[in-house]
């Protein structure tokens, strides 16, 4: 019966040595090893939390530079094409002022060789005409040399002539 | 390291059983009394009695600790307990069914201990007894130092002594694993808090409780384990004695009485979903179920301590009781046996105990769902 007989010494022992260890181990151990283990536990999540968000920011990095490559090529298709129209339409434009400036060439040199072969035939129509002239004289000289073809002429000019 | 730890625990049942051979020793040729070894070893006692011996004229010496008695009877008196033990003869009675008995009474104190009951002496200076074997005197208020008192200091202390030398391999960056001392009780500390309060309580409210629910735990466990070390200053049954593990399920009952919301009351007072007509049968339940939870805290620590206890005793008595040194083989392991199933018991039982204070808490804080 002694046994489960509480005792009001033990008890008053107990509960005072209880509460006073309580707020003993409470100051002096559990709050600062609660305090380590949150915090350790803080970082870790910290951690763990950066390392998300980093790898997040890493993705987005990626996809952003995948994109800016992918612009750039489009860029650089884009400006080869412009290069190449521009450069086409250069050489175009030389190919058709060529062709003017041929033409051109061209029908100076159509124009030059005309006016070279007016003044040729011109020449040539002077020659002629001084040939033909020559040869009219030596003709006349010859047809004139007597005076009965002298008369005749004379008459047949007379015939012409009209008295009106 | 396995080596060493087996040499220890080798020593530590050699020990062991040693401590109630030689407490428990008697004269050549007398029975031993086995039961009343069992009972001296756990009940408490106002000295610490650590061994007996035959001196070389057959008389018997006892090697104790005399621990301070401190009465409340008119005023506080101090003395040692030396003075009731040791300065007189002890008064040899004869109990109702014909045994013999014994107290010790101081006449120049007033005071007779019987049974470890301090009693004021009558004016002839003896103990008065009833026809049942009971003492009649009076009984002064007696907050002496016992040795579960002692055992309770001793014990607060060396946890605390522990506890400080793990808390100082913390460094407040907050980065650095548990070292040392602190790689062993942290874990500990999680489990109290993940699996005990966390679990039983809830994230929101747990934080409150966590200094009761951590000292209950440590508190008792390391009484557990003292009372397993079979010599002075471990060995005595303070996790095993009924005044102990009363104050701390009233304090359980005292924290979640404080701290149940209108929910808890509500329960106890206006179960919802039970018809007007039948609270006046649920109150008395519910209320006595206030009393009950906290009962059966300290139902159960104390038989499961007291129990160990008296299985191991038994076991080592079993030699003595059949008078035959044969006897050691059967018992010696089997109380090896009983001891390595106490480590687990004695950390099973303060994790039943702080668990369960964790539920009743928790229920009396928990929120209507």
């Amino acid at each position: 019966m002694d046994l489960i007989t509480p005792d009001l010494g033990l008890i008053f022992w107990t509960g005072l040595t209880f509460i006073i260890l309580m707020f003993i181990l409470t100051k002096f151990i559990w709050k600062p090893i609660m305090a380590a283990v949150n915090k350790r536990e803080e970082n870790i999540q910290d951690a763990l939390d950066m390392a998300k968000k980093t790898k997040a920011e890493m993705e987005k990095l990626q996809t952003q530079n995948a994109n800016l490559l992918k612009e750039a090529r489009v860029e650089r298709d884009e400006m080869i094409k412009e290069a190449k129209l521009t450069s086409d339409r250069m050489i175009d434009s030389a190919k058709s002022k060529a062709v003017v400036e041929a033409d051109k060439i061209v029908e100076n040199a159509r124009v030059a060789i005309e006016a070279e072969k007016n003044a040729a035939v011109a020449q040539l129509k002077n020659e002629v005409a001084g040939v033909a002239l020559e040869i009219a004289e030596k003709i006349l000289r010859q047809e004139l040399s007597t005076d009965e073809k002298q008369k005749q002429l004379a008459e047949s000019f007379a015939k012409d002539i009209n008295l009106n | 390291m396995l080596n060493t730890t087996l040499k220890a625990l080798v020593w530590m049942v050699a020990i062991l059983l040693s401590a109630p051979v030689f407490s428990g020793s008697s004269q050549e040729g007398e029975p031993v009394d086995v039961k009343g070894m069992i009972m001296h070893h756990i009940k408490d006692a106002h000295e610490w009695h650590i061994l007996s011996y035959p001196d070389a004229n057959g008389e018997k010496q006892h090697v104790s600790i005399n621990l301070p008695v401190i009465l409340i009877d008119n005023g506080v008196k101090v003395f040692s307990s030396k003075r009731l033990y040791h300065e007189n003869d002890p008064v040899e009675i004869t109990t109702p069914d014909g045994g013999e008995d014994y107290y010790f009474a101081n006449e120049e104190l007033g005071y007779g201990i019987f049974h470890e009951n301090i009693y004021k002496l009558n004016e002839q200076g003896r103990l008065d007894f009833d026809a049942e074997g009971h003492v009649i005197n009076p009984k002064p208020y007696d907050f002496s130092i016992t040795k579960h008192v002692f055992t309770l200091f001793f014990s607060g202390l060396l946890l605390f002594l522990l506890l400080k030398a793990a808390v100082r391999t913390y460094k407040s960056d907050g980065l650095h694993p548990p070292r040392g001392l602190a790689r062993f009780i942290e874990p500990i500390v999680l489990f109290v808090r993940d699996d005990i309060a966390k679990e039983n309580i809830g994230e929101a409210k747990y934080r409150k409780f966590m200094p009761y629910l951590l000292t209950a735990f440590f508190f008792i466990w390391i009484n557990n384990m003292l009372g397993l070390v079979p010599v002075f200053p471990g060995g005595s049954n303070l996790t095993g004695d009924i005044s102990f593990t009363l104050t701390l399920a009233v304090l359980t009952m005292l924290v979640t009485v404080f701290s149940g919301n209108k929910h808890y009351w509500r329960h106890i007072f206006a179960t919802p979903g039970v018809p007007f007509w039948l609270l006046p049968i649920m109150i008395p339940v519910e209320v006595i179920g206030i009393f009950t939870k906290p009962f059966a805290l300290m139902i159960r620590l104390f038989a499961n301590i007291t129990a160990g206890h008296i299985i191991i005793l038994s076991l080592t008595g079993i030699i003595f009781t059949f008078g035959s040194a044969a006897w050691s083989g059967l018992s010696i392991p089997m109380s090896l046996f009983i001891l390595v199933l106490k480590l687990l018991v004695a950390f099973l039982q303060a994790f039943i105990f702080t668990m369960l204070s964790a539920l009743f808490i928790g229920g009396a804080v928990a929120e209507e769902h």
